[in-house]
């Protein structure tokens, strides 16, 4: 049992991980990630770099939607930015792939300031679909431009470390998985200090925030930059991991995908990020397998179809049920767990 | 201007006003559900898709004659309307309007998923239930099912304003746009209001799904229909029925002419960038009312 925990400093109060227990999870987290690429198979290790992408990118749009309130249906299109950028660098300079990575978050990071421009004027439902305008602008340049290979696309060679070549899910988790934990851990600081709690000031009441003395503009763009480097750096990284990229790889159906994690997972929080980019990564795979023992004649002509009807239910579902998301979920049994046995 | 096809352009943008009037029409009930509860509706094209299916269902799987199937199939829509707004709207009320958006993506992607699961993601042909031949007005010819599409769509929408004007129901759902608490006050029930403006909304959408399959045929991507409604409500102003109306052959005229003059993958491009546009000079769009926001 342990009820409350007690401060005596402002610096004990701020912590990121505010008690003895919570270091020794970390701890054992971190041995775990380390571990795991030992002792996974091939298809874990699959899964285990998508979710790190998903992670990354969930993680840049909930501090845009979740923390700003800016609801955004450009996440995908900030991603193609991304990836477009490490290939085109990959194929025709060469440039060492941290140096690509960096690039492809910088250019997604001016789509989405440019993107952003309107925030100021429009909002809500308005922005969004100015967002929605963005990701077809994203995909008619991409179609259409020599540089980007047309609808062809660009294969783009394995990232090399000092020589070695990071061409399969082992080599690549110790790319993808820690750049992820530097973005989460950068996004989780970010709302300690005074930029971070405008972005949360603008979401409560912008106008509000206004009469404080917050910039609305410069924040609000501010929130798209941070938000678009971090899906830049996502889509980067996708381009290492599944090494091609198309017109086709970031439709509007992926942004929403990402919204969806970010619902699912909880928005304005950064375990959100988290649970849900991993739920919404999972749920298909479970699908697979479940659709798969079910005694049905075209097993694999159904599974689409269910696929799409779950992700729409699970979306539905967590709005009506439980709209704080999974880190509520989380965070009542967490309670439950530090009241025991005393009733919550 | 010198060898300019005149005849051309004018048949290209007759075809342009004739998609177009479907885009307003299809505004239009996207519109109704906005006006009354304030919910932009992204699953109207899906809406839409379901009722094109649904009619599928009863010409080509039942054998219906058209008449019959159309009615049919504008009721089970209307119904089915109004069973979305009592299963996951009505729940909604008082959350955030990007709640109740994301709830609507959702239903989106079931209605996509049924379908796909129902009869498959193949495209179907709708049977032929228009007359078939050909339209001309002056010298420029006119697609038959554009044409008729485009006959049915004014007559609807002029029924759709005089049902506004006139009757009850419709009075009661411009006073709950206007002000709901002053409606509640005045002996409108409004959550009535609220299933009646998607009633009347899917009703609409199945019209245009069953002109606009008859037309292109019938697919489970037919929703993308749903985005450019979305622009068209946009640039007209998301409360505004005049603006859907406007904003609707403006659109189809545009779509047209980019994929005439300009080739087909401009369609959706050039439509995006009037959004853009419309969006930085006029952001509640041409007709839209202007919120004034205090503390």
């Amino acid at each position: 049992m342990r009820i409350g925990s007690a401060k005596d400093s402002y610096a004990a109060d701020q912590a990121l991980f505010d008690s003895r227990t919570q270091w020794a999870w970390v701890g054992v987290l971190t041995v775990s990630l380390v571990v795991f690429p030992f002792v996974a198979g091939d298809y874990w290790l699959y899964l285990a770099c998508l979710v790190a992408i998903n992670i990354a990118s969930a993680c840049g749009l909930n501090i845009l939607t979740g923390y700003t309130g800016l609801v955004s249906l450009g996440q995908a299109a900030f991603m193609g930015l991304g990836a477009y950028t490490v290939a085109v660098l990959e194929n025709r300079l060469g440039t060492p792939f941290l140096l690509n990575l960096l690039a492809g978050g910088g250019v997604a990071m001016l789509g989405g300031v440019l993107v952003g421009l309107p925030s100021l004027r429009v909002k809500g439902l308005y922005l969004a679909i100015a967002t929605i305008a963005a990701s077809v602008l994203a995909h008619f340049l991409f179609a259409n431009l020599t540089i980007t290979g047309g609808a062809a696309g660009l294969s783009v060679p394995p990232a090399e470390f000092f020589g070695v070549a990071l061409d399969t899910s082992f080599r690549l988790y110790w790319l993808i998985v820690p750049v992820t934990a530097l973005l989460l851990i950068g996004a989780a600081n970010l709302f300690r200090t005074r930029i971070g709690r405008a972005f949360i000031a603008i979401r409560d009441r912008d106008i509000s925030a206004e009469v404080l003395g917050i910039p609305l503009l410069r924040y609000k763009l501010l929130s798209f930059a941070v938000s678009s480097f971090y899906a830049g750096l996502a889509g980067g990284m996708w381009a290492y991991f599944f090494r091609v990229v198309t017109p086709e790889s970031f439709p509007l159906i992926m942004s929403i995908f990402f919204l969806a994690a970010i619902i699912v997972g909880g928005m304005g929080t950064i375990l959100g990020s988290i649970l849900g980019a991993v739920f919404m990564t999972l749920v298909p795979e479970v699908l697979k397998l479940v659709v798969g023992w079910l005694p049905l004649a075209n097993a694999t002509l159904v599974l689409s179809p269910v696929r799409t009807i779950v992700f729409g239910a699970l979306i539905v579902g967590f709005l009506l049920f439980e709209p704080h998301g999974l880190a509520e979920v989380w965070r009542r049994t967490r309670r439950f767990f530090h009241l025991w046995p005393f009733r919550t | 201007m010198n060898g300019f096809d005149w005849l051309y352009f004018f048949e290209v943008s007759l075809a342009g006003i004739g998609a177009g009037g479907l885009y307003a029409l299809t505004g239009l009930a996207f519109v109704i559900i906005y006006k009354a509860t304030r919910v932009v509706n992204l699953a109207i094209g899906e809406m839409l898709m379901l009722s094109a299916y649904i009619f599928f269902a009863f010409t080509a799987g039942m054998q219906l004659p058209a008449w019959a199937a159309i009615a049919l199939t504008v009721a089970a829509s209307a119904l089915l309307g109004a069973g979305f707004e009592r299963l996951l709207i009505r729940p909604m009320l008082g959350e955030s309007p990007i709640s109740t958006f994301m709830v609507t993506v959702g239903l989106a992607s079931i209605l996509v998923g049924v379908v796909e699961l129902v009869w498959t993601a193949d495209p179907r042909r709708l049977p032929e239930f228009m007359p078939g031949g050909a339209v001309m007005i002056g010298q420029a010819f006119v697609a038959p099912k554009v044409f008729y599409a485009f006959l049915v769509t004014a007559v609807l929408i002029a029924l759709v304003l005089g049902v506004f004007r006139f009757w009850r129901g419709g009075v009661a759902l411009r006073a709950t746009a206007s002000d709901q608490a002053a409606a509640y006050s005045m002996g409108i029930d409004v959550p009535k209001v609220f299933s009646l403006s998607w009633t009347l909304a899917a009703a609409i959408a199945a019209v245009a799904g069953i002109l606009v399959g008859a037309i292109g045929g019938i697919s489970s991507s037919m929703g993308v229909f749903g985005l450019s409604v979305l622009v068209v409500v946009i640039v007209g102003g998301l409360d505004s029925i005049v603006g859907a109306l406007v904003g609707g052959l403006l659109i189809g005229l545009i779509e047209s002419w980019a994929a005439a003059y300009l080739g087909g993958e401009y369609k959706l491009l050039a439509t995006f960038c009037v959004l853009v546009l419309i969006l930085l000079v006029r952001p509640y769009g041409l007709f839209g009312t202007h919120e004034i926001e205090r503390l």
